[in-house]
C-alpha cells in the first residue's frame, strides 16, 4: 500500500496514532464502501476527525483527499473540530419543538456560555448540539447527555444535570 | 446467551417451535419490562434491576434461559419491545395473566413480586386508571381498544433478545414456507395480490416493485432496508427494530428469495443505537440457528444481512441517496430512471423497502393475501403504524387499519388535547408533509384520501398541535430543517429553500411585507416542480398547506403585527407588573437602550417603542416583576 509515504517518524506519538488508524482500516477493509464506517470509528476514538488523519485515510483507501473531505463534511455526524468530553444533544424534532423545547435550548446555552455558532466550551468539557429526533418523541422534549436519554425534561433539570457532571469531573480532576 | 443449534430443515424449525411453545407456556409467570427507547429513558433499567433483586430476595427461582424447563416454578424476566404507550412508561407486563402496569418505579418491585408473581394478584395502584375505571389488561385500555395490531402484534410480548421467543410465535415459518413450498414468482404474486403498499412514504405497490426486480437478469442483486427514518417526530421503524427485529430480517430474506438476491443491507440512522444493537444480536442468532446465512434451513437458498449505520443526513432516506451512502459516498440522490430495480446498489438490481413494509411480509405469506385485505380499505389494505405525539393526552405508537379517521386517532385513541386548549392542527408526514385541520377530522387516513387533500402518509408521524402553536412558525421550522438538509446538488432546492426560509423568518420576526405571501407561493411552486429529488419536491408542502389553511395567521403577522397563537417572540413585549415591582431601579440601570424609566421605590415602566427585547431586565429582576406577553 502507498500510505507508507505519509507515515510520521518511527516511535513518535503521531506514528502511534497512525498505527491505530491502520488497525481500524484493516478491520473494515481498505475499500470505498468502508469509508463511512472507518470515519465513524476514528471519530469514536478521537471525538473528531483530525485533518491529517483524513489525508492518511485517503491514501490508504486510494481515494483523492477531496473525496474523503467531501464525505466528512457532508454528514452531520462528523466533526472536523475537537468536541468536548461530554456531548449534550438536544432534540429539535417536530414533537419536541411543539412541546416548546426552546427554553431548554436557551437554558443550556446560557449555562455553558455557548451560542448557535459556538458549540464547544473553551475548556473542552462540553459540546452542545441540536439534533433532529432521537426517537423518544413520545417523551418530548428529549435531551441526550453522553448517551443517556432524558425524556419529558425541563430547563432546570438539564442545568442540574450539567452541574452534577461538572462537579463529578472536577472531583476527578482533583484526585 | 446459549448458542443456538443450527436448524437443517423446516421440520427441525417446527420441532423447535413446539418445544419453545411448551417451554414458554409452561412457565408460571413472565415478567416483561419495556425495553424501548422511551421506557429505557424513563427509568426502565432501574425497574428491571429492582425486580431482579426483589425476586432474589423472595427466593423466586428465575430461569437463566427462557427455555429451561427443569424448574417448573421458575419464571422469566427480561426486556420486551415497546408496547406503544410510551406516555405511561415505564411499562411492566406480566404474562400469562396479562397485567399491564404503568409508571412503575423501582420501589414497586417488591409488591409486584410478592403480590403478582408469588400470588397471582394484580397490584391495584399500578394499573392504568381514568376517571371511572381501572384497567387490568392491556386490551381493555382506552388507548388500545380501537387499535388493530398486525405489525406490532408481537412487539411488547416477546423478548427481542431471544430468537426462540419469536419462533414460538410462528417466527420464520413464513420464510420456511416460501423457501420450501413456493416459487419466487408465487411469493411476488402473493405480495402483489395482498395490495401491500410501501410504508416509507410514496405508497408504491411492494409486489410490483419486487416483480420489476425479479425479471431483471443479473447474477447479483440486493435487498436494501430503509431504516433511516428521518422524519423528526416519527419512531415506528425504531420500535419495530427494537421490539421485533426478526420480523424485519424474515421479511428481507423472503424478499431476497423472491427477487433472487443473496445479500441485504439495513441502513439504520446512527441516532438509534439501541435498535442497532438489537439488530446485531438478532442477525447473529438467526445465523447460528441457520435461518440466515448460507443454505438456510439446509436448502439451496443463502442470504446474508449487513448493517450500515447512517451518519446524520436526512436526504439519505431518499432511496438513491441511501444507495450512494452505502457505497461510501456523499449521500446525493441520483436522477431516476434508472430505477434501483434496474441499477441500484453498485449498479445491480436492488429492491429498497421500508422497515414496516418488510415487517408485514411474513404475515402476508403465512395468512394469505385475502386475510391481509380484510384490514383497511380496498386501495390501501392492511394497517398503518403512526407515531402520535405533540399536544395530545396519549402519546406513543399506535396501529390502526388504513382508513381510520383522523378524528378517531386524535380523540378516541389519543384522548384529545393534553392542555385542555382547542385542537388546531395535525402535522402529518413530517417536513415533506402537510397540516390537517378541524375540517379534516372525518378524513380517512390512507394514501389516496390524504393525497386528495394535498397531504401524504409519509412515514406516519402525527404531531398534534393546540392553538398555542403558531402555524407560520411551524412552516419556518420545517423549512429550516429542509434547508439545512438540502444536499445542494440542484439549484432550486438549494437556493429556493434558503429564500423561502428568509421570508418565513422575516414574517415571524415581525418584518414581513404583504408581497411576501405571493412571493412565497411562487417560490413554493417553482421549487416543488423543479427539484431533482423528493426532498426538494416536497419541501414546500408545509408552506403550501399552512398558506392554504392558515392564511389569516400569515396576514395577522404581517398586517396586524400580532402572532395570534402568542408564540412568536418578536411579537411579545416586555412589561413590568406594578404590584410586583419594588422600584429598585436595577432594570433601568441595566437596560442597554434606556427604555426603562421610573423613580426609586415606585414601579418602573418600559417604553415599548424603545425596547429591543433583549431580555436583560427580566434576567436581572429579583422579584420576577418583568414579564413577556
Ligand atoms: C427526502 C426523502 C426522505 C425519505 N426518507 C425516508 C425514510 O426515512 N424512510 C423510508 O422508508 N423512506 C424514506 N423515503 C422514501 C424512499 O425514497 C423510498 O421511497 C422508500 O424507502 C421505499 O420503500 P417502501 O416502498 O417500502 O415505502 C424518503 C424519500 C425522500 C424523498
Ligand atoms: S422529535 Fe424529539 S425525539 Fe423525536
Amino acid at each position: 500500500m502507498a500510505q507508507s509515504a505519509v507515515l510520521p517518524e518511527k516511535g513518535s506519538k503521531a506514528r502511534r496514532h497512525f498505527s491505530r488508524i491502520q488497525q481500524i482500516i484493516e478491520e473494515y477493509g481498505a475499500t470505498e464502501s468502508a469509508l463511512i464506517p472507518i470515519l465513524q470509528k476514528v471519530q469514536d476514538e478521537y471525538r473528531y476527525l483530525p485533518e491529517e488523519i483524513l489525508t492518511f485515510v485517503a491514501t490508504a483507501l486510494d481515494l483523492p483527499p477531496a473525496t474523503v473531505y467531501g464525505v466528512a463534511t457532508f454528514y452531520a455526524q462528523f466533526s472536523l473540530e475537537p468536541k468536548g468530553k461530554h456531548i449534550i444533544k438536544c432534540c429539535d424534532g417536530t414533537a419536541c419543538h411543539v412541546r416548546k423545547n426552546q427554553t431548554i435550548i436557551n437554558a443550556i446555552n446560557q449555562r455553558l456560555g455557548l451560542a448557535p455558532d459556538k458549540k464547544t466550551t473553551d475548556d473542552h468539557r462540553f459540546t452542545f448540539e441540536i439534533v433532529s429526533c432521537i426517537g423518544a418523541c413520545a417523551l418530548a422534549p428529549a435531551v441526550v447527555i453522553d448517551g443517556h436519554v432524558y425524556g419529558q425534561t425541563t430547563a432546570q433539570a438539564m442545568v442540574e444535570a450539567i452541574d452534577k457532571i461538572e462537579e463529578a469531573d472536577k472531583a476527578e480532576d482533583a484526585q | 446467551m446459549t448458542p443456538f443449534a443450527k436448524l437443517n430443515s423446516p421440520t427441525e424449525l417446527d420441532a423447535l417451535k413446539r418445544k419453545a411453545i411448551s417451554a414458554i407456556q409452561g412457565c408460571a409467570t413472565r415478567v416483561l419490562v419495556c425495553g424501548g427507547t422511551g421506557c429505557m429513558a424513563n427509568g426502565g433499567p432501574a425497574v428491571l434491576d429492582a425486580l431482579q433483586k426483589a425476586l432474589e430476595k423472595h427466593e423466586v427461582p428465575v430461569r437463566a434461559d427462557i427455555m429451561r424447563e427443569e424448574d417448573e416454578d421458575a419464571i422469566t424476566i427480561g426486556y420486551s419491545g415497546c408496547p406503544g404507550y410510551c406516555q405511561v412508561g415505564p411499562i411492566v407486563r406480566i404474562l400469562p395473566a396479562d397485567y399491564f402496569y404503568v409508571q412503575v418505579k423501582p420501589e414497586d418491585a417488591d409488591d409486584i413480586v410478592t403480590q403478582t408473581v408469588m400470588n397471582g394478584k394484580p397490584v391495584d395502584r399500578l394499573l392504568f386508571k381514568d376517571e371511572n375505571n381501572s384497567y387490568a389488561k392491556r386490551d381493555d385500555l382506552p388507548f388500545y381498544k380501537d387499535q388493530v395490531n398486525v405489525v406490532l402484534a408481537d412487539c411488547g410480548v416477546i423478548e427481542p433478545g431471544d430468537i426462540r421467543d419469536y419462533i414460538a410465535r410462528d417466527g420464520y415459518r413464513a420464510l420456511a414456507e416460501a423457501l420450501f413450498g413456493l416459487t419466487p414468482e408465487a411469493v411476488v404474486a402473493e405480495v402483489t395480490e395482498s395490495g401491500l403498499r410501501g410504508r416509507g412514504g410514496a405508497g408504491f405497490s411492494t409486489g410490483r416493485k419486487w416483480g420489476f426486480t425479479q425479471v431483471v437478469q443479473s447474477a447479483k442483486k440486493y435487498v436494501v432496508c430503509n431504516a433511516d427514518e428521518g422524519d423528526p417526530g416519527a419512531f415506528m421503524d425504531e420500535s419495530i427494530m427494537e421490539g421485533n427485529p426478526h420480523a424485519l430480517l424474515e421479511g428481507m430474506a423472503i424478499a431476497g428469495y423472491a427477487i433472487g438476491a443473496d445479500e441485504g443491507y439495513i441502513y439504520v440512522r446512527a441516532e438509534y443505537p439501541l435498535a442497532i444493537s438489537r439488530l446485531r444480536t438478532a442477525i447473529s442468532q438467526a445465523e447460528q440457528a441457520g435461518l440466515l446465512g448460507d443454505r438456510i434451513l439446509g436448502g439451496p437458498f443463502s442470504f446474508h444481512i449487513h448493517i450500515k449505520e447512517g451518519a446524520g443526513a436526512f436526504v439519505c432516506g431518499e432511496e438513491t441517496a441511501l444507495i450512494s451512502s452505502i457505497e461510501g459516498q456523499r449521500g446525493m440522490p441520483r436522477p431516476k430512471p434508472p430505477f434501483p430495480a434496474n441499477s441500484g446498489l453498485w449498479g445491480k438490481p436492488t429492491v429498497v423497502n421500508n422497515v414496516e413494509t418488510f415487517a408485514n411480509v411474513s404475515k402476508i405469506i403465512l395468512n394469505g393475501a385475502e386475510w391481509f385485505r380484510s384490514f383497511g380499505i380496498e386501495r390501501s389494505p392492511g394497517t398503518k403504524v403512526f407515531a402520535l405525539t405533540g399536544d395530545v393526552v396519549n402519546t406513543g405508537l399506535i396501529e390502526v387499519p388504513m382508513g381510520t379517521t383522523l378524528g378517531d386517532v386524535v380523540f378516541k385513541i389519543g384522548g384529545g388535547i393534553r392542555t385542555g386548549r382547542p385542537f388546531k392542527a395535525v402535522q402529518i408526514g413530517g417536513p415533506s408533509g402537510a397540516c390537517l385541520t378541524e375540517e379534516h377530522l372525518d378524513l380517512p387516513l390512507d394514501y389516496d384520501s390524504l393525497k386528495s387533500v394535498g397531504a401524504m402518509v409519509g412515514s406516519g408521524g402525527l404531531v398534534v398541535m393546540d392553538d398555542s402553536t403558531c402555524m407560520v412558525e411551524i412552516a419556518r421550522f420545517f423549512m429550516s430543517f429542509t434547508q439545512k438538509e438540502s444536499c445542494g446538488k440542484c439549484v432550486l432546492c438549494r437556493e429556493g429553500t434558503k429564500r423561502m426560509l428568509d421570508i418565513l423568518t422575516r414574517i415571524v420576526s415581525g418584518k414581513g411585507k404583504v408581497e411576501d405571501i405571493s412571493l412565497l407561493e411562487e417560490l413554493a411552486l417553482t421549487v416543488r416542480d423543479g427539484s431533482l429529488c423528493g426532498l426538494g419536491k416536497s419541501a414546500p408542502n408545509p408552506v403550501i398547506s399552512t398558506l392554504k389553511h392558515f392564511r389569516d395567521e400569515y396576514l395577522a403577522h404581517i398586517v396586524d403585527g400580532v402572532c395570534p397563537a402568542g408564540e412568536c417572540e418578536s411579537f411579545k413585549a416586555y412589561s413590568i407588573v406594578s404590584e410586583k415591582c419594588k422600584g429598585c431601579g436595577l432594570c433601568a440601570k441595566k437596560c442597554p437602550v434606556n427604555a426603562i424609566s421610573g423613580e426609586l421605590k415606585s414601579p418602573y415602566v418600559i417604553d415599548a417603542t424603545l425596547c429591543t427585547r433583549c431580555g436583560v431586565c427580566a434576567e436581572v429582576c429579583k422579584f420576577d416583576a418583568v414579564v413577556l406577553s
